[in-house]
This record gives C-alpha cells, sequence and structure tokens, in this order.
C-alpha cells in the first residue's frame, strides 16, 4: 500500500494514502470529536462536528471534515485552531437548533462555551446523522432503516413509519444512537423478578461460564445478528487473531478411549411444585442457586444482596431441605445443604445488617470443620428454628406488616406454631439426578438407581467403578456429594482410570457366556436381551457371536436361548441341575 | 412330626445372596427349609430349574433379585419379572399351584426382609402341605417336551 506523509497538528507521521484524516489523528492520540463516525461505517460527515483545518503548506488551506476527508503528500492538518474551533461552534448551534436536550450535545456545547446557542434551542433529539441507517444496512444488513422526506421534513423511519419484517429487533440502532433517539420498546410488558438473573447478558458472544473449558467465548446462533441477516461480522473486522469462525457447526467426533470417566453432574430440584413456599409467585421467594448468583461479585447485583425493588432485605429466612427428605419428592438427604445454608446466613451477616432465620429439620455438620463452623454461625447471632416451614403467605393479608413475607413453622424444639415476617426467603434445593441420566447411562451400560443416581459396582469396596469396566464415577452423577467429596472421588476415578491404561492389559473374569455355534439357530432372540451389547450377529455364519470381553455374566441370554446353544461358564445349566438335585435328594 | 417342607430359592448374587448373608452375619433365624442357589441375576432363571426343582420334589421355589431399577446388570430382574408369570401359567399346567412359586425383591442390605419373606414363605409352604406332583412321576423329558410344545417361546420374552 502506497504510504504518504502528513502533519498532524505538527507531528509527521506516515499513513496509507486515501485513509482519513480521523483514523491518521486517532492513531497518534488526538482525539477529534464527532457524532456520527463509527469505525465499521463508511464516514458519512453528517454532524460536521469532526471538522479540522487542511493546509498544503503553501498558503492554502481549507475547513474539511475529518472523517472523510482522504489524506494526500504533504498535508497539513490542524485539529485546534481557532478557525476550527469558530466552525465547530456553528455547527454545533445549527444542531442544537433543532436537538437540545441530548446529554452528548450538551457536553459539547460545554467544552465549546456555548451557553445560549445562537439559533435557540429545539426538543427534537434526531441530528439526523444517519448512524442508524447505515448500522442497519452496512452493518446488520437488514436495511430496514431509511431517511424520508426532505429539509426540513427531514427524517429516519422504517418503510411508512410501520413495524416491518425487516427489522430483526437487533437493537443496533437503538445501541447507536448518539442522542437516544431511538429506544427499543418492550414488545410485553416484562416484570423483571429475581429469576431473570439466572439468565445473565444475552449478547451473542459470551464466554459459557467463568471457568469453561476452554476458556473461549462462543456465538450464539439465535442472538448473532450474522445468522439473522448474513451481515454484521464486527467481531471478525475487530479480532486481530482472526478467530472467528462463522461456519464451525456442533460435529459428532468418534474417539477411540480406554477408559471412560462419568462426571455428568447433577440437576437443581425446581420448587415451583412446593406451592405452599409460592416459588415463582412471590418475586422475594428464591432459589438457592439464584442467591449464589446475587452473592457473585461478577453478578447481576455485583454481589449484594437485594430484594427485587433493589433494597437490602431486613430478614432473610433460610429453608432447608427443599425437596429433600421429603417423602413427595426425594426422600434421601442432599447432603450438602446444611453447610451451604450456614454459609448464606454467614454471607448475610457479612454484607447486610438482616436479621436471619434458618429453617432446619436436622442439623447435618458432618465434615471436617464443619461443627465448628455451625458454631461461629450461632456466635454471629443467626436465629436457628428446628422445624420444617410451612407455608410462606403475603404479610399484608395478616396483621404484621414488618416483612413483605409471613413463614408460618412449628419450632419444635420449644413446641410452638410460629410466624415470622421476612423480606426474603431463600430455599435450599435438593440436589436430583439429571434428567437424562437413565438415557446417559445407558449408552455407557451402567444402571441407575431408583432416585437416579449412577449406580456404583459396591457401595463400600468399589465406589468409583460401575460394572462396566473401564467406566468410572466422579462426582455428583453417583450421589449427592459436596467439593470435597467430588474432588476425592474425581481423583479417584482418575486414578483407576490410569491404572487401565497403563496396564495395556484387561484382566477378565473367568465368567462369561459362550455360544456353542453348532446349536446356535440364529434366531437374534439373545441379541436385544444382552444389556451390555455383547452379543452381536455373525451374518456370514448365521449365528450369534458373544464378545467375551464385554460379557458380564448375568445369564440373561442363557436363560432365554430357546436351543440351549448359550452356555455360561460356572453357571451353566447342569451345574444348577445338579445343585437342584443335591438338595433335594 | 410335622411337615418340614422343601423350598429351594434362587438367589441374585448382587442383591438377595448378600441380603441372605448379611441375614446370617447379622444372626438373624430363619428356617433351614430353604436352600439357596446362587446365580449371578434374577435373568439367568431360566424357567426350566423352576420346573426341574419341583419335579426333583421341591415343595415351593422363591426366585429373589434386586429390586426393579437397582439390577447390578441393568435390567435382568425385569427379564425375570416378565418370564415369572408365564412360567406360573405352566406350573399351573401341571396342577402345582401357583403359589407354591413367588419372586421377591430383596438387596443386599435387607437382611432382615429377607429373613421375614424366607420365614413367611416356608410357613405358608407348610400349611399347604406337600406338593401331591411327586406322585404324578413326570419324566425330565416329558416336562421339556410339554414346555416345548405348548409355551414355546416362554423364554423368548
Amino acid at each position: 500500500m502506497e504510504k504518504v506523509k502528513i502533519k498532524i497538528d505538527g507531528t509527521p507521521l506516515e499513513v496509507e494514502k486515501d485513509s482519513y484524516i480521523l483514523q491518521a489523528a486517532e492513531s497518534i492520540g488526538i482525539s477529534i470529536p464527532t457524532l456520527c463516525y463509527y469505525p465499521h461505517m463508511t464516514p458519512y460527515a453528517a454532524c460536521r462536528i469532526c471538522c479540522v483545518e487542511a493546509r498544503d503548506g503553501k498558503g492554502w488551506s481549507k475547513i474539511v471534515t475529518a472523517c472523510n476527508y482522504p489524506v494526500w503528500e504533504g498535508l497539513e492538518v490542524y485539529t485546534y485552531t481557532p478557525r476550527v474551533v469558530n466552525a465547530r461552534r456553528t455547527n454545533l448551534q445549527m444542531l442544537m437548533r433543532s436537538c437540545s436536550p441530548s446529554p452528548i450535545l450538551r457536553k459539547l456545547a460545554e467544552e465549546f462555551g456555548i451557553e445560549k446557542p445562537r439559533w435557540g434551542t429545539g426538543d427534537y433529539t434526531c441530528i439526523l446523522c444517519g448512524l442508524c441507517v447505515r448500522v442497519c444496512d452496512e452493518v446488520v444488513g437488514a436495511h430496514a432503516l431509511s431517511f424520508v422526506n426532505r429539509g426540513f421534513e427531514r427524517d429516519v423511519a422504517t418503510p411508512f413509519n410501520l413495524e416491518t419484517e425487516s427489522c430483526i429487533l437487533c437493537g443496533a440502532c437503538a445501541k447507536i444512537c448518539p442522542t437516544d433517539h431511538i429506544k427499543m420498546e418492550d414488545i410485553e410488558e416484562r416484570v423483571l423478578s429475581h429469576r431473570e438473573l439466572n439468565l445473565g447478558p444475552n449478547a451473542a458472544i459470551t464466554i459459557p461460564t467463568r471457568q469453561a473449558v476452554p476458556n473461549v467465548p462462543r456465538i450464539h446462533r439465535d442472538n448473532c445478528i450474522h445468522f439473522k441477516t448474513g451481515g454484521c461480522m464486527v467481531c471478525a473486522d475487530v479480532c486481530e487473531k482472526d478467530c472467528i469462525n462463522f461456519n464451525d457447526t456442533d460435529k459428532v467426533e468418534e474417539l477411540d478411549v480406554g477408559a471412560i470417566i462419568m462426571a455428568t453432574g447433577f440437576n437443581s430440584f425446581d420448587p415451583t411444585p412446593l406451592k405452599q413456599y409460592g416459588y415463582g409467585k412471590y418475586p422475594n421467594v428464591i432459589s438457592a442457586e439464584e442467591f449464589e448468583q446475587m452473592n457473585n461479585a461478577a453478578g447481576p447485583t455485583g454481589g449484594k444482596i437485594l430484594m427485587e425493588n433493589g433494597e437490602e432485605p431486613k430478614t432473610i429466612a433460610i429453608f432447608h431441605c427443599v425437596g429433600s427428605r421429603d417423602k413427595n419428592y426425594h426422600e434421601y438427604c442432599s447432603r450438602v445443604c446444611c453447610m451451604y445454608a450456614l454459609k448464606f446466613s454467614h454471607l448475610v451477616v457479612e454484607k447486610t445488617d438482616a436479621e436471619v432465620y434458618q429453617l432446619y429439620i436436622d442439623m447435618r455438620t458432618y465434615g471436617k470443620g464443619y461443627e465448628e463452623f455451625y458454631q461461629r454461625i450461632l456466635d454471629e447471632g443467626v436465629n436457628v428454628i428446628r422445624g420444617k416451614a410451612a407455608e410462606i403467605i403475603p404479610a399484608s393479608k395478616h396483621r404484621s406488616k414488618e416483612g413483605d413475607l409471613l413463614v408460618q413453622c412449628e419450632d419444635t424444639l420449644i413446641g410452638k406454631f410460629r410466624e415470622i415476617p421476612v423480606d426474603m426467603v431463600v430455599l435450599c434445593t435438593a440436589l436430583e439426578s439429571q434428567k437424562e441420566a437413565k438415557e446417559t447411562g445407558r449408552i455407557f451400560n451402567i444402571s441407575t438407581g431408583a432416585d437416579g443416581w449412577y449406580i456404583e459396582a459396591h457401595p463400600k469396596l468399589a465406589p468409583v467403578s460401575t460394572t462396566t469396566d473401564g467406566v468410572f464415577l466422579a462426582g455428583a452423577c453417583q450421589g449427592a456429594k459436596d467439593i470435597p467429596d467430588s474432588v476425592a472421588q474425581g481423583g479417584a476415578a482418575a486414578t483407576q482410570a490410569l491404572k487401565l491404561l497403563s496396564q495395556g492389559e484387561i484382566f477378565m473374569d473367568a465368567a462369561y457366556a459362550e455360544i456353542d455355534e453348532k446349536y446356535c439357530s440364529g434366531c437374534k432372540i439373545c441379541n436385544d436381551l444382552c444389556p451390555y451389547t455383547a452379543i452381536d450377529f455373525d451374518d456370514e455364519n448365521n449365528v450369534s457371536v458373544i464378545n467375551s470381553a464385554l460379557c458380564k455374566a448375568c445369564g440373561t441370554c442363557v436363560a432365554a436361548c430357546p436351543v440351549g446353544a448359550i452356555t455360561a461358564r460356572h453357571f451353566t445349566d447342569d451345574q444348577i441341575y445338579a445343585q437342584i438335585e443335591g438338595i433335594l435328594s | 412330626m410335622s411337615f418340614e417342607p422343601k423350598i429351594i430359592g434362587f438367589l441374585c448374587n448382587w442383591c438377595s445372596y448378600t441380603g441372605a448373608d448379611l441375614a446370617g452375619t447379622s444372626r438373624m433365624k430363619y428356617p433351614p427349609n430353604m436352600v439357596g442357589i446362587r446365580v449371578m441375576c434374577s435373568g439367568r432363571v431360566d424357567p426350566g430349574f423352576i420346573l426341574s426343582a419341583f419335579q426333583k420334589g421341591a415343595d415351593g421355589v422363591i426366585v429373589c433379585g434386586c429390586h426393579p431399577g437397582d439390577c447390578h446388570y441393568v435390567e435382568g430382574n425385569y427379564k425375570c419379572m416378565r418370564r415369572m408369570p408365564l412360567t406360573k401359567r405352566i406350573i399351573k399346567e401341571f396342577g402345582i399351584d401357583e403359589n407354591r412359586l413367588r419372586l421377591e425383591w430383596i438387596s443386599a442390605s435387607e437382611g432382615a426382609i429377607f429373613q421375614e419373606v424366607i420365614t413367611e414363605f416356608t410357613n405358608q409352604i407348610r400349611e399347604m402341605g406337600p406338593l401331591a406332583l411327586k406322585e404324578l412321576n413326570y419324566q425330565p423329558d416329558e416336562i421339556a417336551d410339554k414346555v416345548a410344545s405348548e409355551m414355546g417361546d416362554i423364554t423368548h420374552v
């Protein structure tokens, strides 16, 4: 690219020929005010605030707009001469003639010392900079906006000023408008509740979670303008490393592996069915997950504990065992709730002046340092009530006016019915198995218990292995677990997997089933019966074949074989008949 | 001397056999009439075993497996569960009361339940008296033939 030598405010520099003064000035840190310039769009020179003085060094000089004036060899630019300031002042006052309320114009006016615009002020907010029209055309590619009419009547509008199908509701025009003339209107009136906190930013590019592996941003096709109109691609423009790949799609990859570790985790119980707690009905009844999100310093409230109206709560009740230890939902104890509920109390005490009530069935502080933490919470003045909350009712319907909500419960230690007015309730929801755990387990031939947790090979002696060799369990997919236990199990699973890999060979159990090909009629009944898909059909010889490495010797196929062609080693028919005979003789 | 029934139990290796072990190690007493045969899974229990047991002189047969959903082999107990009603239909054909055959789910931790079930089943069989089949004196081959001809596909489920 051909380079030319220019000077800006006396600083010599070399820039590409036919680039514009504005970029050249920005590259050496001289900022020129502008209202209608945006890097990804063609300059338009509508606002004329960016005007500068161009000189050739031989006496010629002219006021030009920096955003669209191409540089040439020997050009000298002066960005802040009295002549420039005067021109900008004039142009700004002309803009203010029709549009004054906009903060950006008022700020500029202050900068240029305009107290009273010469031609008066107007209360229209559009300065006809054309950013919205250009962004819709050039970046978004939706072409839903255009200038209409001429002269005084000139305005920005959609075709015929009607709602248009071309508009994809991306909001780019509203975002880019320097004077806030364009606003996104909610199509439906929306009530903001805490539940929305969970959604996070709905930007088209996000890093899924802070600890995501790999920790890279992803494009969400549903929100991305490019996938709606084929335009935009601003992210690709700004990415210096050319990392943006719009053609990337989900793909299925096949991997040969020697061991598999299942770490599919848990699901959080949805407390909506517990109507008595009014989750989803009262905005200040929130789940533990939402409370945790709220406490995240990078979260939507910046780590502050706030009620829906943005105020700090004065009283908070924390309910244990929501959905767990409950015959109607999960009978098991979720194990982690007592401790995190206590942690919540600690956070509340630390961050607010709120009174905290803990409603528990049994306080299970079973781990190292846990009981000590419980004592510390008690010392911090948290009210700990032994009893399960019966119901939450709105306080306004009741005699008490203190809080928004009234918690009704029985304090079983003093044997009294209590009503506690609170501002906010946190429901410590049960840990439950993933909804798809059963289907996922089927793929790996591991079974789930009645609660949906994966079953380990032995509850005491093989808590990491499964009934399928080479498949190991880690973390809460096997049962409700806290972090230290999950880490320990994860480490154990990794070791087990490594043990298999380092051995290089597999030791098989001597008990497995065999098919005698002489007798197999090829009926295929056994093929579908095998839960381990160990039986294949040999089309060539028209017989079923058992892969002895996959067979677990359950014998289901043996019992099912109509011709008795399958033998279960160590549990043969003959052996069992002999036992029957022996017992009954 | 009162009638002491002979009962054969088919116990799955992972739940019921371990449950029986637990009953034993916990010093729980149950009648010695039931003698267990260990199979890897209740799905291994061939209806032929049950017929053979009755034919050889058992007064009752109990099949014990893991609770539904808890099967060590994913779903062997479901296979067993589906075979059992059909097996009952067959034994009825031979004039055997279907209550002499029972299917129970006993997990490895349910030693007490194992004791309870075996005691209860033994008492039940004792009340029912000896199995009259002994006089009928079917030959094993005849049984096999009858099974094959009448209910050929019973084991396929």
